[in-house]
């Protein structure tokens, strides 16, 4: 061997040849490069998409996100009017945020340089401080790249055939699996709590399905609702529309999930197991009760767990107001009722049936023998439709109806049905009689998308063969020779925008058109009835456009008077504003009579 | 002869022939080795307790830190162990991106390894070479992930983003671009007569000591030993691709180059081949929401070959959201303590970073 291996030094000389070769890497800040369409560079935020839901600020492994109140935010329904702030001392840029963003309206963009000598300028609110930087948006998620969780567990439910045959339950409820899977999609955000009147824990009793935990989630409903398994199943559900997941996706089946919780208490005893409601001594009060509703079992149940002494007079046969008596029994079986009115009986509320006020009882003797009087009367007489030949046979109140079907009794629809309204009593009123083989149309003076009704009640009529004739406005009924109802004649209408307002519709001359039916079921609303009530009690509760006035205790005029659901000016007229009503009343006679 | 004084020297835990803080305290008689005690601990971030109060998906952005020049086995290996938890599938289309990953990352780290390893013989040059010419790999990355070094990009149930065709061309064409490349790199590293005098006989494993030792990857293969987790026990669809598992002779310095410079060309062959084979489909097999996602109660061990030789992740859950124990195992535990107390006695002080760039030593992966 040489010592001097030549070959093995020469070689190297080679890399002479690479002198003057422009390299790869660039020398900062004298050459600039421009960050790929996918960098991760610094944040941006879209204020106006953003909802200010904070799962940016729950996902950050590096707590390097705070949620900021800005009060350039205008206030709207599902927007909590807070926004990410990003401390980019702490950020390590992993885009985890911007991929569990349900929106979308975070991103990361191109920028990446960020110098300062203050640490406290690392601290920024993107979208607001960095405006500029909205064209250079890089790494951003879709529905398809987001982490989040848009498609809803489809709830399993009766075919449109098979439902119209009976008055079995349309709705099957969520296997436990489905349930978990669909109660780990919520992003805990607690929007969803802020537009439900009653506040009610959503992301806790969720969150506790999603761990397996359904007892605690009984037990976190049952706190402020004591009819879940009412609203389990027909409650309005304004929380859903404001859910995180419904601005790119479906909405956190909220109210299906409560229905879970209460099937896995199918008895009164496993409630009582499960709820273990802590009754306080007798305080030596007793409140008496106008109408077992929403809101008047609600007070009525609270006010029982607090030790007091409760009854409620209720003019019909069974408790629940219009639960009872006005949603038909596929929406909510009679069992259900009557699982939740046993158990509060349980506890000690006492209910007097068929005992209507101001004819088997006076309203003056429950006011002088009891401490405090809650008001919870509901809505009972419908409205006129406020046409021609309405007083017609054949022409039916569908809150009637409604009524008559649900006790039991019988009212022959014929073959041909017509439906006037747009709302959930209207589409309630439609599905029964569809479930007596009549053929039914819902004439409805605005657009399908109008309609006030549940969007998942119109589809599940659809389901079932109803037809829908949207901007069709009735103008009179058309009678046969013995004067009954032979069809219904109506005019098409065209919508017109009308400023600051929904869009109205105004009838097109010349398109009228008759349809022909055995009945007509008005479904346009209902008002109060006060005959009961005497007129020097009238004095004092203050009843103005057919509406009881009360504070935010539900206190009336009159001070031992509190009064809540449908017939109060509080909220919508719906079950979960009825409870809130009553729930709320709890606090204003406790505040009344124990001054707490 | 003189006979000299035995004392004592601190090298580390700064040293630019560490990569990373660790010190290694040496009895040195003249320049010579007599015993070398490996202290570490300046680098502990106590990774492992952190990912245990955090959701199962936040994991990934401590995962990458543990070793900066080869972050994505972190992040391979955890998923793993993750999906094997969770019996949840990994789309095929998924398993090849993963495959195209893996061997970029281990490509961009042959890269530092020639800047290490030349640069600790004092050859400069080639770590510019070759630290410049992993930007056109870390463009592929930014392209792919968003980041250039810490991707956060495999993660349970497959990838973050898909791949697109442009980005695949690119990938050839920067693969074609190396393969010219590394006969330049081997001009100044393997044709060196300085390299070959520095490298040849240094820093011995023993053939016969290697598996008691625990060596693995590319020192173990220097010693003739054909092991490799991609073939012994294929993952993801490395059972569907054509490659060899280079071996040398001699368990040296110059051996283990010589293994490295051969994967990196069976690196090259591997993207290729898997590029061209990438079915189409799904990329990802959604997780549920990451802040509820429960993973079912079992514990999990899971190993690739990472650049420096087997990984393994072992993962605890408890059935809640959060891991109960994330542990890894790497090589640099083995290759940084064990290893080199053992092979140090008797080399010369000059070649102590030489050996520990040749061993793969990664103190961050030591301390996780």
């Amino acid at each position: 061997m040489s010592f001097i291996d030549l070959k093995g030094i020469l070689q190297p000389l080679g890399a002479l040849k690479q002198l003057g070769k422009k390299p790869h890497t660039i020398q900062f800040p004298a050459e600039s490069i421009e960050a790929s369409d996918n960098y991760r560079g610094l944040h941006f935020n879209d204020l106006d998409d953003c909802i200010g839901c904070g799962n940016c600020s729950t996902i950050c492994p590096n707590e390097a996100i705070d949620m900021i109140d800005l009060l350039n935010i205008k206030e709207k329904k599902g927007d909590s009017s807070l926004r990410p702030r990003i401390d980019n001392g702490r950020c390590c840029w992993c885009a985890l945020c911007v991929d569990v963003c349900p929106t979308g309206s975070l991103s990361l963009t191109k920028d990446y340089i960020f110098v300062t000598e203050d640490p406290n300028d690392f601290l920024w609110t993107p979208g607001i401080d960095n405006k500029d930087a909205a064209d250079k948006i890089s790494y951003t998620s879709d529905v398809s790249t987001s982490i989040s969780m848009y498609d809803r567990v489809p709830m399993r439910e009766l075919e449109g055939k098979e439902r119209v045959k009976s008055f079995a339950e349309v709705v099957l409820g969520y296997s436990e699996e489905e349930a978990r899977a669909e109660a780990q999609r919520c992003i805990s955000c607690g929007l969803c709590v802020e537009v439900c009147p009653e506040n009610m824990h959503i992301p806790e009793y969720i969150n506790a399905i999603a761990q397996a935990k359904d007892k605690d989630a009984l037990r976190i409903i049952y706190d402020n609702n004591p009819l879940p398994e009412m609203c389990g199943k027909v409650c309005t559900r304004l929380c859903e529309d404001v859910c995180a997941m419904q601005v790119r996706g479906d909405a956190v089946a909220i109210r299906w999930l409560k229905r879970y919780a209460t099937e896995t208490a199918p008895t009164v005893e496993l409630i009582k197991e499960i709820v273990d409601p802590q009754i306080e001594e007798p305080n030596g009060f007793s409140v008496g009760i106008v109408g077992a509703g929403p809101a008047g079992l609600t007070a009525a149940y609270y006010l029982a767990l607090k030790g007091y002494d409760v009854t409620i007079y209720e003019a019909q046969a069974h408790a629940g107001g219009m639960i009872m008596y006005g949603i038909p029994k596929y929406r909510f079986p009679l069992e259900s009722i009557d699982k939740q009115i046993q158990y509060m009986e349980s506890i000690g509320v006492k209910i007097k049936y068929n005992t209507k006020v101001g004819k088997d009882i006076s309203f003056k003797e429950i006011y002088n023998n009891n401490d405090a009087v809650f008001v919870g009367i509901g809505l009972q007489i419908p409205w006129n439709i406020g046409i021609k030949n309405e007083d017609s046979p054949g022409v039916i109140p569908a809150i009637d109806y409604l009524t008559i079907i649900n006790s039991d009794g019988k009212f022959d629809v014929g073959k041909k049905v017509a439906v006037i309204g747009g709302g959930n009593v209207a589409i309630d009123g439609a599905r029964v009689a569809a479930r007596y083989g009549a053929d039914v149309t819902i004439l409805y003076r605005r657009r399908v998308e109008d309609m006030p009704a549940d969007w998942e009640e119109i589809e599940g009529a659809e389901h079932e063969g109803v037809k829908i004739v949207p901007q069709a406005i009735p103008t009179k009924i058309i009678r046969n020779k013995e004067g009954k109802v032979k069809g219904v004649e109506y005019v098409m209408a065209k919508m017109v925008a009308q400023d600051g307002g929904r869009p109205r519709p105004v009838a097109i001359e010349g398109s009228e058109t008759i349809y022909e039916c055995d009945t007509v079921i008005g479904a346009i609303g209902q008002q109060a009835d006060f005959d009961w009530l005497p007129e020097n009690y009238k004095e004092k509760v203050i009843i103005e456009r057919g509406k009881i006035q009360v504070n935010n205790l539900r206190q009336t005029g009159d001070n031992k008077i509190f009064a809540g659901g449908d017939a109060v000016k509080f909220g919508n007229s719906d079950a979960i504003s009825a409870i809130a009503d009553g729930f709320n009343a709890v606090k204003g006679i406790d505040k009344l009579l124990l001054n707490k | 002869m003189i006979r000299e004084k035995e004392t004592t020297l601190y090298l580390g835990p700064q040293h630019p022939g560490i990569t990373g803080n660790m010190m290694v305290k040496l009895k040195v008689q003249g320049d010579t080795v007599v015993k070398a005690t490996t202290h570490v601990g300046y680098l502990h971030r106590a990774f492992e307790k952190l990912i245990e109060q955090r959701n199962w998906l936040n994991a990934f952005t401590l995962l990458c830190r543990f070793c900066v020049p080869e972050p994505d086995p972190m992040e391979l290996t955890y998923a793993r162990a993750v999906e094997e938890l969770d019996n949840r599938e990994v789309p095929e289309r998924a398993q090849y991106i993963r495959v195209i990953v893996m061997e970029l990352a281990r490509l961009q780290s042959f890269m530092l390894w020639y800047a290490g390893q030349a640069g600790s013989a004092g050859l400069y040059t080639l770590g510019q070479w070759s630290v410049g010419d992993r930007n056109y790999i870390l463009d592929l990355f930014e392209e792919l992930t968003g980041g250039r070094i810490y991707h956060m990009y495999i993660w349970p149930g497959g990838v973050r983003r898909d791949v697109t065709d442009t980005w695949k061309d690119k990938v050839l064409k920067t693969m074609d671009y190396l393969e010219k490349r590394q006969d330049d790199y081997n001009q100044l590293m393997f044709d060196n007569t300085i390299f070959q005098k520095r490298a040849k006989g240094v820093g011995i494993v023993p053939k016969d000591k290697a598996i008691e030792w625990g060596v693995v990857g590319p020192p173990l293969r220097g010693v003739g030993i054909k092991s490799d987790v991609r073939i012994d026990e294929p993952y993801e669809v490395y059972d569907k691709l054509d490659f060899e598992v280079p071996t040398a002779e001699g368990g040296d310095i110059w051996a283990r180059a010589l293994v490295r410079k051969e994967e990196f060309r069976q690196s090259i062959s591997i993207i290729r081949q898997a590029i061209e084979k990438m079915p189409k489909g799904d990329y990802y097999n959604k997780v549920p929401n990451p802040m509820k996602w429960v993973v079912p109660e079992g514990q999990a061990w899971a190993k690739t070959e990472s650049v420096r030789g087997e990984i393994g992740f072992y993962v605890v859950s408890n059935g809640t959201n959060k891991p109960y124990r994330v542990h890894a195992k790497g090589a640099a535990y083995t290759h940084g303590v064990t290893v080199l107390e053992k092979i140090l006695p008797g080399q010369n002080i000059a070649d102590i970073s030489f050996i520990m760039n040749s061993l793969g030593v990664c103190p961050p992966e030591i301390e996780r």
